[in-house]
């Protein structure tokens, strides 16, 4: 069983990355100004010639793209080759505002299952085992991404899509799946699910996780590999740049491989839009050097993270980025305070409360509040009012010198916070 | 000598305890005793049942966060003085009372019961014993 998909690029010398990096850049700024009139217009506005880029040290030269410039040229504004070339449109899930369309080719698509691929095989999948999709089918790009790498590995995939946790502890059972894909926050469900049916986890053939698409904590990942008894890895992606596997984790675990034949991570300060150091915050920006339907230059995803060039033990070659931070959308802005659900997060986990928590953000007057509600475990429970007082007392102290402002604490019966099939519904916000 | 005692986690909002007190008619066990303490968001209910393990199982069956729990059972007079003298021996012992709550029952009018848990709770059963009070045990709840 091979450790690598595609040894040549995986393990590539910088040189060669940057080569390649340099060589498709040129050949996608020309490709973007003949065919894209948005970046045309700004590329002008700005007095730049697809011939001024000559490599990836004249990146910083290009024009950003938004997200709302995907809104405003909704939808087919942004696509760069004829829709007789179009072989598959998704969809972002528009949670944080009007919906985006995306549109690939047939390389495009080949393309994207390789990537997904070398996922597959970093987390020890080969082909003769069974991957059990429960992330959604349809316009999100979770199910069909995986199922594209799992085509393009060979392995076999069972396309479950997300829903009916009863029926996928069945075809867990029966179909001997040997991983799983799908949101942490469902593992997390489904790993509940089965214990209270009693199954019992450690007898199945399942041992490998790919988890993405919503934010997760090193402590969530610890709970899910014990619960589920796999190991977890975790797959970066967006719609917008392409569905999962821009960014795949390898068995280290420390930190994801950027597919950089395919696309250019940066980490830029957030004011300055200057490259920030490895291992400094900043927001990620995507550029796509191969994606021919829907090309995008500089996008700003609006995610915070940091990159490593640090040679990584696996011997993969490519860039590592960390775990988004929280996503500059996510962020409440609370008094004046930054404040990321990730950071919430960290703290009940630290002091071994439940997972599952909301954030309840509202306004008295003139002032913000900021409560956290958390299900009451049995761990946690005492017969004493001041013993879970104390405990209440603890995490709103705890979340204030983590936050930076006061909260309230609140512990709720277990099981009345709603258990997300999707992604996590945990912030409600009563402010608008 | 102690009596088992169950606690449970109660949201503070409509129907919550109603939903608990259900769930305990419906497998037929008959309370003793019930108590509740509410701070603004939540309440801890307290119960004496006949059948506890029945009582255990049901709330967890339907995800009550529950616990089975060592409280002292005091029987008293009915008559005024008799608790005050219980008390006054706890505090002369310096025993800390953290929660207590009373029932009387049907078939014996001569006596109340006291229910109650101290921070230090071998102590003040000991103490109880040593005084020569009266204290339930588990068979004198079911019997009762």
């Amino acid at each position: 069983m091979s450790k690598y998909y595609q040894p040549e690029i995986e393990t590539a010398s910088r040189d060669e990355i940057n080569n390649l990096q340099s060589e498709r850049l040129i050949s996608a700024v020309k490709r973007v100004y003949e065919r894209v009139p948005l970046y045309r217009a700004r590329m002008d506005k700005l007095g730049i010639k697809p011939g001024d880029i000559k490599g990836i040290e004249d990146l910083g030269k290009l024009p950003f793209t938004s997200k709302q410039d995907l809104r405003d040229t909704y939808p087919y504004g942004m696509f760069a080759v004829p829709m007789e070339d179009v072989i598959r449109l998704h969809a972002s899930s528009g949670t944080t505002g009007k919906q985006i369309v995306v549109g690939y080719t047939k390389n495009d698509l080949d393309n994207w299952g390789d990537i997904v691929a070398r996922q597959l095989v970093a987390a020890g999948i080969n082909k003769s085992d069974k991957v059990h999709v429960a992330y959604g089918y349809g316009l999100f790009t979770g199910g069909l991404g995986i199922a594209e790498g799992a085509r393009r590995l060979g392995c076999t995939s069972i396309p479950v899509s997300s829903g009916n946790t009863a029926r996928q502890l069945t075809i867990m059972q029966d179909f001997e799946s040997d991983a799983i894909a799908c949101t942490p926050s469902y593992a997390m469900y489904l790993a509940e699910s089965a214990e209270k049916s009693g199954v019992d986890t450690s007898k199945l053939p399942l041992r490998a996780g790919i988890f993405g698409a919503e934010p997760w904590t090193e402590e969530m990942r610890k709970q899910i590999e014990k619960s589920l008894n796999i190991k977890a890895y975790d797959i970066y992606g967006l719609t917008e740049i392409m569905g999962p596997g821009v960014a795949y984790e390898c068995s280290e675990q420390k930190g994801m491989h950027v597919n950089e034949d395919h696309f250019i991570i940066e980490i830029l300060d957030p004011d300055t839009h200057l490259p920030v150091k490895d291992g400094e915050k900043g927001e990620i920006v995507f550029t796509c050097l191969t994606k021919e339907a829907f090309p995008l230059i500089r996008f700003r995803t609006k995610d915070i993270g940091t990159v490593t060039h640090e040679k990584c033990r696996c011997g993969r070659t490519f860039v590592r980025m960390s775990k988004p931070m929280g996503r500059i959308d996510d962020m409440l802005i609370i008094r004046g305070v930054n404040v990321f659900p990730s950071q919430i997060e960290t703290v009940l986990l630290q002091m071994n409360l439940s997972p599952n928590y909301q954030i309840i953000v509202d306004r008295k007057g003139v002032l913000d509040t900021l409560e956290v509600q958390v299900e009451i475990t049995d761990g946690t429970f005492s017969d004493t009012i001041s013993d879970i007082s104390r405990l209440e007392n603890e995490l709103a102290g705890r979340l204030k010198s983590t936050l930076g402002i006061a909260a309230k604490a609140t512990f709720v019966a277990a099981g009345s916070i709603a258990r997300s099939e999707g992604k996590a519904k945990r912030v409600i916000d009563r402010r608008n | 000598m102690f009596i088992k005692q169950l606690s449970a986690f109660v949201e503070n909002k409509q129907g919550a305890l109603s939903q608990i007190i259900s769930l305990l008619s419906e497998t037929g066990v008959n309370m003793r005793a019930v108590s509740i303490a509410d701070t603004q968001d939540f309440g801890i209910l307290r119960i004496i049942v006949n059948d506890i393990d029945v009582a255990l199982e049901t709330l967890k069956k339907n995800n009550v966060i529950v616990r089975a729990n060592n409280v002292i059972g005091v029987e008293l007079a009915d008559k005024p003085g008799s608790l005050s003298k219980v008390l006054s021996l706890l505090t002369e012992g310096g025993v800390n009372v953290e929660y207590m709550y009373a029932f009387v029952t049907p078939g014996n009018s001569n006596s109340a019961y006291l229910v109650l848990r101290a921070r230090h709770n071998e102590k003040a059963e000991k103490i109880l014993a040593d005084n020569n009070i009266k204290m339930l045990s588990e068979d004198d709840i079911k019997n009762m």
